[in-house]
């Protein structure tokens, strides 16, 4: 669905991706990890034309869309959606604008069909009648939420995921995977994950691949990843703690 | 080495001027695609000129009363009292109705306008514009580069007004000149040419806070120390071009 062939990019004088090479499969849920700083989220950008590499190819299905600009990479775009680490809502719109936004911009909805779309999509995020909220008076976890709803509001076929969980407690971060996973389950988008919740995401992931000093150091079914012999990468996914992984996994 | 660091910062200067001009004409460029940003453009304009007025109609009140409380003892020693209004008229008009107006517009909407885009920038709200398909050029940027060239000159017309009224407050009823001579020299002194050129500047001046604004807040960089530097940058280069661009075109104008 994703391939990423040869991709190095160089930010601010330092070389962040060294020749990435990947294939994200589609349909399933792929989880990226490695250490602070490695440039997961630069990788996650990439694979939208958030960023353009340097060297190296971006293929979605059958376009190469590292070159792409304007109108044809705008067509790339319209089968993604991204949820971002901060969730990026429009703090001058409500939770229901937000969530409406695409639908009214993109597809030039009007009426009564967005107030369908957006309270279904509210309501399987779990924030049925918050709708008139601001940004700025939800929690983080509700924000996040809120970034869900956004981005399955168009049924793209890719949701690229930034660090969904980054600044929530335990339980709210957990609240947040699972919603991930019954949403993946139920509308088998292509899923792409950036995340630090080691162990955690080895239990809803159904591939893995970790991002080590500018390459993909290993990639494989959760399953699989988790019997590595890397001393690096076992000391890595192991430190927090026991792996569960996913049911019916890969 | 010297020649070396010099080079290099030409030629940052010349890529950053660059940046700024493509920054611009795309913007238009994208004003010319539907659909049209109807809504976004009034709602800009209610915030960069409805919003200014009341500063504006302030600042032109006291401007036209020290500019005839001033001119009055002036003229006066020459026994030319009866000019007052056609020096406040022609000051206001010609040069700072469109300076002042322009610099409170920066100060008030365009150090706003830079922060509103450059927090959008930190928090990722223009990536999401762009990974939802839709060019923040033409959503974010182009609305307010609009708004700003209608929306100045509107304000530097209602500046001129007040800022008369201001001068004849102070010239006719509080120091006593002659009302009707007030008026008189303001209509044989003042000439279309000074509201046409009046009008020039002050589009010019829109376009200019609006742009330096909205390029500065567009490419804050990703820190809150970042977002302040960009505000700052903004409301400096965008005084300092206004005057800089007032000079230039009064002197092609005259």
């Amino acid at each position: 669905m994703i391939k990423l062939v040869g991709v190095e990019k160089t930010l601010g004088g330092q070389r962040v991706l060294q020749g990435v090479d990947f294939d994200i499969p589609a349909g399933k849920l792929t989880t990226i990890i490695g250490r602070s700083g490695e440039g997961k989220s630069v990788l996650l950008k990439h694979m939208i034309g958030l960023l353009q590499p340097d060297r190296g190819q971006v293929w979605v299905g059958d376009k190469e869309i590292s070159r792409m600009r304007g109108k044809a990479l705008n067509e790339v775009r319209k089968r993604f959606a991204m949820l971002f680490q901060g969730a990026a809502l429009f703090d001058s719109l409500t939770v229901f604008e937000n969530v409406a936004f695409p639908l009214r911009e993109k597809l030039r909805m009007k009426g009564a069909e967005v107030s369908r779309r957006v309270d279904e999509k509210l309501e399987q995020v779990g924030l049925a009648g918050m709708g008139h909220k601001y940004p700025a008076e939800l929690s983080g976890g509700m924000k996040k939420r809120a970034g869900l709803a956004r981005a399955l509001v168009m049924e793209p076929e890719i949701i690229l995921f930034d660090e969904p969980t980054t600044g929530l407690d335990p339980l709210m971060a957990k609240s947040i995977h699972d919603l991930i996973v019954a949403m993946h389950q139920r509308f088998k988008f292509t899923a792409v994950m950036v995340s630090h919740e080691i162990p955690e995401i080895f239990g809803i992931s159904d591939w893995v691949a970790m991002l080590r000093k500018g390459k993909i150091a290993l990639m494989a079914p959760a399953a699989e990843f988790v019997k590595t012999t890397d001393p690096e990468i076992h000391e890595f996914i192991s430190v927090s703690g026991p792996v569960s992984l996913k049911e019916a996994a890969g | 080495m010297m020649v070396a660091r010099v080079g290099a910062w030409g030629i940052s200067v010349i890529q950053e001027m660059g940046r700024m001009l493509l920054f611009v004409l795309s913007s238009f460029a994208w004003l010319t695609r539907p659909p049209l940003r109807f809504v976004q453009i009034v709602k800009q304009l209610h915030f960069i000129g409805y919003k200014s007025t009341f500063v504006v109609v302030l600042t032109a009140g006291f401007t036209g009363m020290v500019l005839a409380l001033q001119g009055y003892y002036t003229l006066r020693k020459f026994g030319s009292e009866g000019l007052l209004g056609s020096a406040v008229a022609l000051s206001m008009i010609r040069d700072l109705g469109p300076v002042l107006a322009a610099l409170m517009v920066t100060a008030r909407a365009g150090s706003a306008m830079t922060a509103e885009i450059g927090i959008m920038r930190i928090t990722e709200q223009i990536d999401a514009l762009d990974t939802m398909a839709i060019n923040p050029l033409q959503y974010l940027i182009a609305p307010k580069l609009v708004a700003g060239l209608i929306g100045v000159p509107l304000l530097v017309a209602i500046f001129d007004v007040v800022g008369i009224y201001g001068g004849y407050l102070v010239g006719v009823e509080l120091l006593g000149g002659n009302g009707g001579a007030y008026w008189n020299s303001i209509a044989s002194a003042v000439e279309w040419k000074d509201v046409y050129g009046g009008i020039l500047k002050s589009i010019s001046f829109g376009l200019i806070v609006s742009w330096i604004c909205c390029y500065k807040g567009f490419f804050t960089r990703h820190s809150a120390e970042g977002l302040g530097t960009a505000t700052t940058e903004a409301v400096v280069l965008s005084s300092v071009l206004i005057l800089v661009w007032d000079y230039f075109l009064t002197s092609v104008l005259l």
